[in-house]
């Protein structure tokens, strides 16, 4: 039972449906269809975050939840049968207004026929699909690698065969009842815990063996015909937003490589999550629906009776899809690597907070980011090295933005000289910001995202002086191997939060660190020459911080542990693991300066 | 100095300005009939034809177009890849218009930038560049070194979040110098620069050999002397992801002792500074 939701009964075609209702029935109305094995409380999560802002409905699919069960079953489970069932609940809850559908599983299979078949053309405004294909577009996939058949089109093929194997079972007779009803219904919970790291609680319900069992009649009344001979003429007449999760055990990405000559109107997501996405990523769900969802409604305002556009969000690029709309905070975003990697974020349509201590120039990335393309953006001046300051920082932002999804802890100073010259102030100015403010950053914000429980990236900026020895170098390459070593253990620790922790190792890039690095044991002269000659240095290798920047989004994409990233970071991390002795003679090298 | 020589200046300066306008003019006209589907090569022609229908026989150089993400010189590595291409222009796209028309002698060289239909980004850079033109004034007045002051561009370029764009120009010049030329009955062109104007360049980069200045202001050793007297064509270049926006025009330097007399814009009635001026009052 859903916290707070209106229910009613609704009959047709001989059953009663479960339906429940939250939020202000005023507002556009979000109809949320559960898939297999499930019942509509797997929406609990996403329904109770959409409640405030939509008038939310959910109802039980037919055989399933507190929904009767059609007599015979055979025959009681085919796309048609469902369709009726959606208008019924469509019209009873929204009568003279198209609702927006959200599907899961096969609750976004079954909404596939009810946004591509003709009788619903007018009730849905838009369609949010996730890990639930149409069975047509999927008969169409299947023959179109058939009759053509290439490497790799046979490649994929058997590997969405191999990940269907559950639907070759669920097709033998009276067996999965059995299994459901028994061994398997009571150890499910268990299992979805343990595999798909679904968190428990009240889901799933108890109705769990009765409905996997009715359930099994979706696939046997469904898929054969519909894989055998798919409707050619199966277009989306709606905006469809697809979000797929790359982890999911039970489809393969591949599936929607031409779903834009079905939808035509297709808003692609990406989520590094498993197939129980409504459990395990509620938020980032809700943000999307609520975005997309509002995007067509502004539209269908703005333009009442011509023919429906898609609703494009600004951003662009090839992470669009994954990072749209996600909170995104850089640590020392006024300069440098920081900077380009907020615009890159921005580029992307995230939501970037830029946090440097020189208040201009953070607002100046903010401004940049929101002329980027940013979904918005926000300057915060902190020191990172302040404890408390920093402590405020996350507080402030838990509450006023939520959890950051990806945090980016790059500030850092420069400094150089000889170990003997180098005093403790010295090392604790560098320790402080190099290493105390990766520490702040991860242990507050990494916080935050461990007890959210929906995953994150963690990306520390270390350098390729952190495996690099050098003679000139001490305090700046033991601060950055510190913090090397540091993501790595986090990267152990928080993989079973599904958080993601990377280290960044750039190399000789054209930033302005070299004019604000410390030279120690040198008077202040000495030490603007050196800042100036090596500023030169690196001006003349002039690798850009944008494509630092673009190895930091790609390295959160593939979730790589350490990247260097300049060909010599590349070099001296190769040698470090291979040859480490030409790189102990490398760091005997007074560098010219 | 003798007013007869004030008064030949002043001449002298009236036949720069007016083929300065003449080029913005072009500039204008053409930006202005610039629509989707039309291609960088017919964006030049369009600019080439207009001039020369004016009177317009040689040339700096010949006109140029960039149009998406050359208008910031993305993935450029030889010069032959400034000339204009098939690109098209598409709506929302920002583009650049850089010609350097002779004209009675005159030689002008000038760089305007617009977006066809909105750009928020490409106008943004369009506002950032005011402060540019201020410093590199301010700094000439100052008789700093003229490396210096490129360095001192490219250090506000970093702050304000840019990327220096007119570093892809041969030798990463910021501006060179013009001058009268010739008029011939035929000038051959080499790569797009008219032989006359390469003569004077070349011949001033002889002399200042010999005198230790260079025409071409760069970020390198031979830029590191003070302004030399002359007309200077100034192109800063602001990039920034795939969006690009200059001016060019025409700078003059003299041996004054008065500041304001030193350097000035040889005209202030152009385009971006108009638009600059509209911005302050729109503010106000």
């Amino acid at each position: 039972m859903l916290e707070g939701a209106r229910e009613r009964r609704v009959r047709t075609g001989g059953i009663e449906l479960c339906v429940a209702e939250l939020g202000d029935p005023g507002r556009p109305t979000v109809v949320l269809v559960h898939g297999y094995p499930d019942s509509k409380e797997v929406w609990s999560e996403v329904a109770s975050r959409l409640a405030d802002r939509f008038h939310v409905v959910l109802y039980d699919v037919r055989g399933h939840g507190r929904s009767s069960a059609p007599r015979p079953l055979r025959g009681g489970f085919t796309l048609e049968k469902l369709t009726d069932d959606f208008l019924a609940v469509a019209d009873a809850v929204s009568p003279g207004r198209p609702v927006h559908l959200v599907g899961h599983d096969w609750g976004s299979v079954q909404s596939w026929e009810f946004v591509t078949v003709e009788r619903t053309k007018g009730r849905v405004a838009s369609f949010t699909s996730m890990s639930g294909p149409s069975l047509d577009h999927f008969g169409h996939w299947i023959n179109k690698r058939l009759t053509r058949p290439t490497p790799r089109r046979i490649g994929q093929l058997l590997g969405q065969g191999a990940k269907s194997w559950y639907v070759y079972l669920l097709h033998t007779p009276v067996l999965p009842e059995l299994a459901w009803r028994g061994p398997l219904g009571k150890r499910w919970p268990g299992i979805l815990r343990r595999l798909e790291k679904v968190p428990g609680g009240d889901y799933p319900t108890s109705s769990l063996p009765s409905d996997a069992a009715h359930g099994a009649w979706l696939y046997r009344d469904n898929v054969r015909s519909r894989l055998r001979r798919p409707r050619p003429d199966a277009h989306a007449h709606t905006p469809v937003q697809l979000i797929t999760p790359l982890g999911d055990a039970f489809l393969s990405e591949q599936l929607y490589d031409d779903l834009e000559s079905w939808a035509p109107l297709l808003t692609r997501r990406t989520i590094p999550a498993k197939h129980w996405v409504p459990r395990t990523r509620p938020d980032q769900l809700a943000s999307w629906i609520t975005e997309f969802v509002n995007s067509v409604e502004s539209e269908r305002k703005s333009e009442a009776g011509t023919p429906a556009t898609a609703p494009q969000s600004k951003a662009t690029g090839p992470y669009a899809e994954r990072f749209g709309g996600q909170l995104v905070l850089v640590t020392g975003a006024g300069s440098g690597i920081g900077r380009a990697t907020a615009f890159a974020f921005a580029e992307a349509g995230a939501r970037v907070i830029a946090v440097d201590r020189d208040a201009e120039s953070a607002s100046r990335t903010a401004e940049l980011s929101r002329a980027l393309g940013a979904a918005d953006a926000w300057a915060e001046t902190v020191d990172v090295s302040d404890e408390q300051a920093m402590e405020k920082l996350a507080a402030k932002i838990l509450a006023e933005r939520g959890v950051v999804d990806v945090l980016v802890n790059n500030a850092g100073i420069g400094m150089s000289g000889s170990f003997l010259e180098t005093t403790p102030e010295d090392w604790r100015k560098v320790l402080d910001v190099n290493l105390w403010g990766v520490i702040h950053g991860c242990r507050l914000f990494g916080r935050q995202m461990a007890d959210r429980g929906q995953g994150g990236h963690i990306v520390n900026t270390a350098s390729a002086a952190a495996f690099q020895p050098s003679k000139s170098l001490p305090a700046y390459s033991a601060s950055k191997a510190a913090v090397l070593m540091l993501s790595e253990c986090l990267r152990a620790e928080l993989a079973g939060r599904d958080i993601g922790v990377t280290a960044v190792c750039p190399g000789l890039v054209n930033t302005n660190i070299t004019s604000t690095a410390t030279f120690v044991g040198v008077d202040a002269e000495e030490e603007k020459r050196r800042q100036k000659r090596s500023a030169r240095m690196y001006g003349l290798r002039n690798y850009p911080p944008e494509k630092v920047a673009s190895a930091i989004l790609r390295a959160v994409v593939r979730n790589e542990a350490v990247v260097p990233v300049t060909p010599e970071a590349k070099a001296s991390h190769a040698l470090s693991r291979f040859a480490p002795g030409v790189l102990r003679r490398l760091a005997r090298v007074e560098p010219r300066l | 100095m003798t007013t007869a020589g004030t008064r030949e200046l002043a001449s002298e300066l009236r036949g720069f300005q007016r083929v300065q306008r003449l080029a913005y003019e072009c500039a204008q006209e053409v930006a202005a009939r610039l629509e989707p589907g039309v291609t960088e090569r017919e964006a030049a022609r369009m600019q080439r034809e207009w001039l020369r229908a004016r009177g317009v026989r040689d040339w700096f150089h010949l006109p140029f177009a960039w149009f998406g993400d050359r208008t910031a010189f993305v993935g450029f590595r030889v010069p032959l890849q400034f000339f204009p291409t098939d690109r098209r222009l598409e709506p929302g796209m920002p583009f650049i218009l850089d010609m350097a028309p002779v004209f009675e002698g005159f030689t002008a060289d000038i760089g305007y930038s617009g977006a066809l239909g909105g750009h928020p980004l490409q106008e943004l850079l369009m506002d950032d560049l005011e402060a540019h033109r201020e410093l590199i004034l301010r700094e000439v007045r100052e008789r700093r070194s003229l490396r210096e002051i490129y360095q001192d561009v490219d250090r506000l370029m970093v702050r304000q979040g840019y990327a220096n764009r007119h570093r892809a120009y041969p030798l990463g010049v910021i501006a060179h110098k013009v001058d009268r030329v010739r008029e011939r009955r035929r000038s051959p062109r080499l790569f797009g620069f008219g032989t006359q104007a390469l003569k004077g360049l070349a011949s001033d980069a002889l002399h200042g050999h010999r005198e230790g200045w260079s025409p071409l202001w760069s970020p390198y050793r031979f830029s590191d002397h003070p302004p030399r007297p002359g007309l200077w064509a100034v192109e800063p270049h602001l990039g920034f992801r795939g969006t690009g926006a200059k001016f060019e025009e025409v700078l003059v330097v003299t041996d004054s002792r008065d500041p304001s007399e030193s350097a000035f814009w040889l005209d202030d009635d152009l385009p971006h500074v108009r638009r600059w001026a509209r911005r302050k009052a729109e503010e106000k």
